[in-house]
């Protein structure tokens, strides 16, 4: 597959503060690529390069063959965009905004009537499709933005931290929506900071901090950069850790932790889910009473504050 | 290049920056209905303006020149005062166009905009464009409002049509400035005192309310070359209402003229100033 987003050596700098420090991307065409990084690691600009919204100080940027700073417009007519914001208009109808974006796309008109059904529908937003957007709730506000950069059918679509902001469960919603669109075959570039977004959505994962890629591949291959599983165990109040300790020292890959105040102990191991069975019979044997047992796998925040030496949600 | 299965308009014969102009024009317009509050408070602004300046200064502002024995000072001045309050209200107009494009790229929809391939102009033809049009229901409370109290269109309805006309010339010249400024403007409430801050001097710095000869010598020629002086002398002559005297200087010999030509530069200024900015534009 070739790679329909390539971004080699992009430098931004807003006054002495440096937002892209040589940044390169490659999105090959068909996926999900998650950009992620904490607040300030210049996520957002390297979006509003791709998208034509900005110029870079240095190195070249193409989408779908089309050179950002050079032909703009070539790129602007297969790309959409979804921001931070819900950005569109508070006072205009669903409908209306979908229309208004159609229209200023140059779709004909016939078309964007009916793509915009057919999207209001899509999106659960078919009931409020003429209501003004004051009546709207955020998830609602998102899910028709969402809706508004697929007016034109984009072949690549850039999601600037697309959940930000929202409650649980409509975050829950808009990830369905996400994933069908990738179904479809849409290229999608996401930007989040939430880790279990990344988790849940991209197939191939940049981590970026600072302007310049740090860390790249499946969420998989992170992790297993990380380590492998944990085995986390929570042993019965006022009976030993350190017994229960012993009792997987055996089945460990590594130093095995015990933390009396918690009343837990972590220890790293291999060989999957058939550990589990081993350690609660070595635990059994041992007279340790157990409480909670699991098998844990390193999250994105584990690699994240492994690479970089700070949590992901935390400013840089 | 796009979607293949994605039918395109074709392009109109008033070619992609009016449609998209007139696109966005629509988009704003339906906004002004659907928030009556910001229609109102544009509407009431002058009215208050127009009750002050007629029964608390009335008295004492005398326009020289006028017959004193025609009729009563107060009645003479509301004459004078009117298309002084015109000429203010459709500057102020500016103050919109500000705010709503500062507003507008806080809501990240101006980034929306610019990802659109819109062409680069529309976007400020269409906040120009409506917030002049709104300035047409403005003027018709204004007049009203003037009429009960002593107005009067004294020279006939085609001179009175071209008054108006000139007005909005002017609302749409002054939205371009004021767009201008609106697109450096860091968040909405900045562009709240932005937008308004230089309008007081330019409006008071003119023959709007008291007439240049009561002026001291030095502010007089900055007066007579205000265009909104040529402005409001121009709607003066054009409604019959009594003007003052009127100056040597060239603008005040020629005032219709004068207020057409600044109106062109004025644009020829700041729409392209305007439209560059809007290029780099991004919400902050």
């Amino acid at each position: 597959m070739s790679d329909i987003i390539v971004a080699e050596g992009l430098v931004k700098k807003y006054g002495d503060v440096v937002a892209l420090d040589g940044l390169d991307l490659h999105v090959p065409e068909g996926t999900v690529y998650g950009l992620l990084g904490p607040n300030g690691a210049g996520k957002t600009t390297a979006v509003r390069i791709l998208t034509t919204l900005l110029k870079p100080d240095a190195g070249t940027a193409t989408v779908d063959g089309f050179n950002v700073v050079k032909q703009p417009n070539a790129v602007r007519r297969v790309i959409g965009l979804t921001g931070q914001y819900a950005a569109v208009d508070e006072y205009l109808t669903g409908r209306e905004n979908l229309r208004m974006f159609g229209d200023l796309f140059h779709l004909a008109p016939a078309y964007v009537k009916e793509r915009s059904q057919e999207l209001l529908e899509r999106f659960d937003l078919a009931d409020a499709a003429d209501r003004s957007l004051r009546t709207y709730s955020g998830g609602m506000r998102r899910r028709l933005d969402l809706a508004a950069s697929l007016i034109a059918k984009p072949r690549i679509l850039f999601l600037d931290e697309p959940t930000t902001g929202l409650d649980p469960r409509s975050r829950i919603g808009l990830w369905e929506v996400i994933k069908d669109l990738v179904a479809d075959g849409t290229t999608v570039l996401l930007t989040t900071q939430y880790l279990d977004e990344a988790d849940q959505l991209a197939e191939e994962i940049v981590v970026i901090d600072h302007g310049r890629v740090i860390a790249q591949g499946t969420s998989d291959a992170l992790k297993d950069q990380v380590g492998g599983d944990r085995l986390e165990v929570v042993v019965h109040t006022g009976q030993s850790v350190d017994a229960a300790a012993a009792a997987l020292r055996s089945l460990a890959s590594g130093e095995v932790l015990a933390d009396a105040e918690d009343h837990k102990v972590v220890a790293p191991v291999a060989g999957g889910s058939a550990v589990l069975v081993d350690a609660i019979r070595a635990l059994d044997s041992a007279g340790v009473g157990v409480d909670d047992i699991a098998l844990r796998r390193p999250t994105l925040d584990d690699v994240f504050l492994t690479l970089t030496g700070h949590a992901a949600e935390e400013d840089s | 290049m796009s979607n293949p299965t994605v039918p395109m308009r074709s392009r109109p014969i008033i070619g992609w920056g009016l449609h998209d102009g007139l696109v966005v024009a629509r988009r704003n317009l339906i906004q002004t209905i659907r928030v009556p509050e910001l229609l109102f408070f544009a509407i009431v602004q002058p009215v208050i303006f127009v009750l002050l300046f007629a029964f608390v200064f009335g008295g004492a502002i005398p326009i020289p020149g006028a017959d004193p024995s025609a009729a009563p000072d107060a009645s003479i001045y509301r004459q004078y005062l009117m298309p002084g309050i015109f000429g203010q209200t459709v500057a102020f107009a500016s103050a919109a166009s500000t705010v709503g494009l500062a507003e507008d790229m806080k809501r990240g929809i101006i980034d929306r905009f610019r990802s659109l391939p819109m062409a680069s102009g529309g976007v400020l033809l269409g906040r120009t464009f409506a917030d002049a049009t709104r300035q047409i229901l403005v003027l018709t409370v204004l007049s009203i409002t003037g009429l009960l109290i002593g107005w009067r269109i004294n020279d006939g309805i085609l001179n009175a049509i071209y008054a108006y006309l000139l007005l909005l010339l002017f609302a749409y010249t002054v939205s371009w400035v004021g767009s201008w400024i609106g697109l450096y403007m860091p968040n909405p409430e900045t562009a709240q005192t932005a937008g308004l801050v230089w309008l007081f001097p330019l409006t008071f710095l003119s023959n709007a309310f008291v007439p240049i000869t009561a002026m001291p010598a030095w502010l007089q020629p900055i007066a007579q070359w205000n265009p909104i002086s040529s402005l409001v002398l121009a709607t003066r002559e054009l409604f019959g209402n009594p003007t003052g005297i009127i100056g040597d200087a060239w603008p005040q010999q020629n005032p219709i003229a004068y207020t057409i030509i600044s109106c062109g530069v004025l644009i020829a200024i700041f729409a392209p100033l305007a439209v560059r900015r809007y290029r780099r534009s991004t919400a902050r």
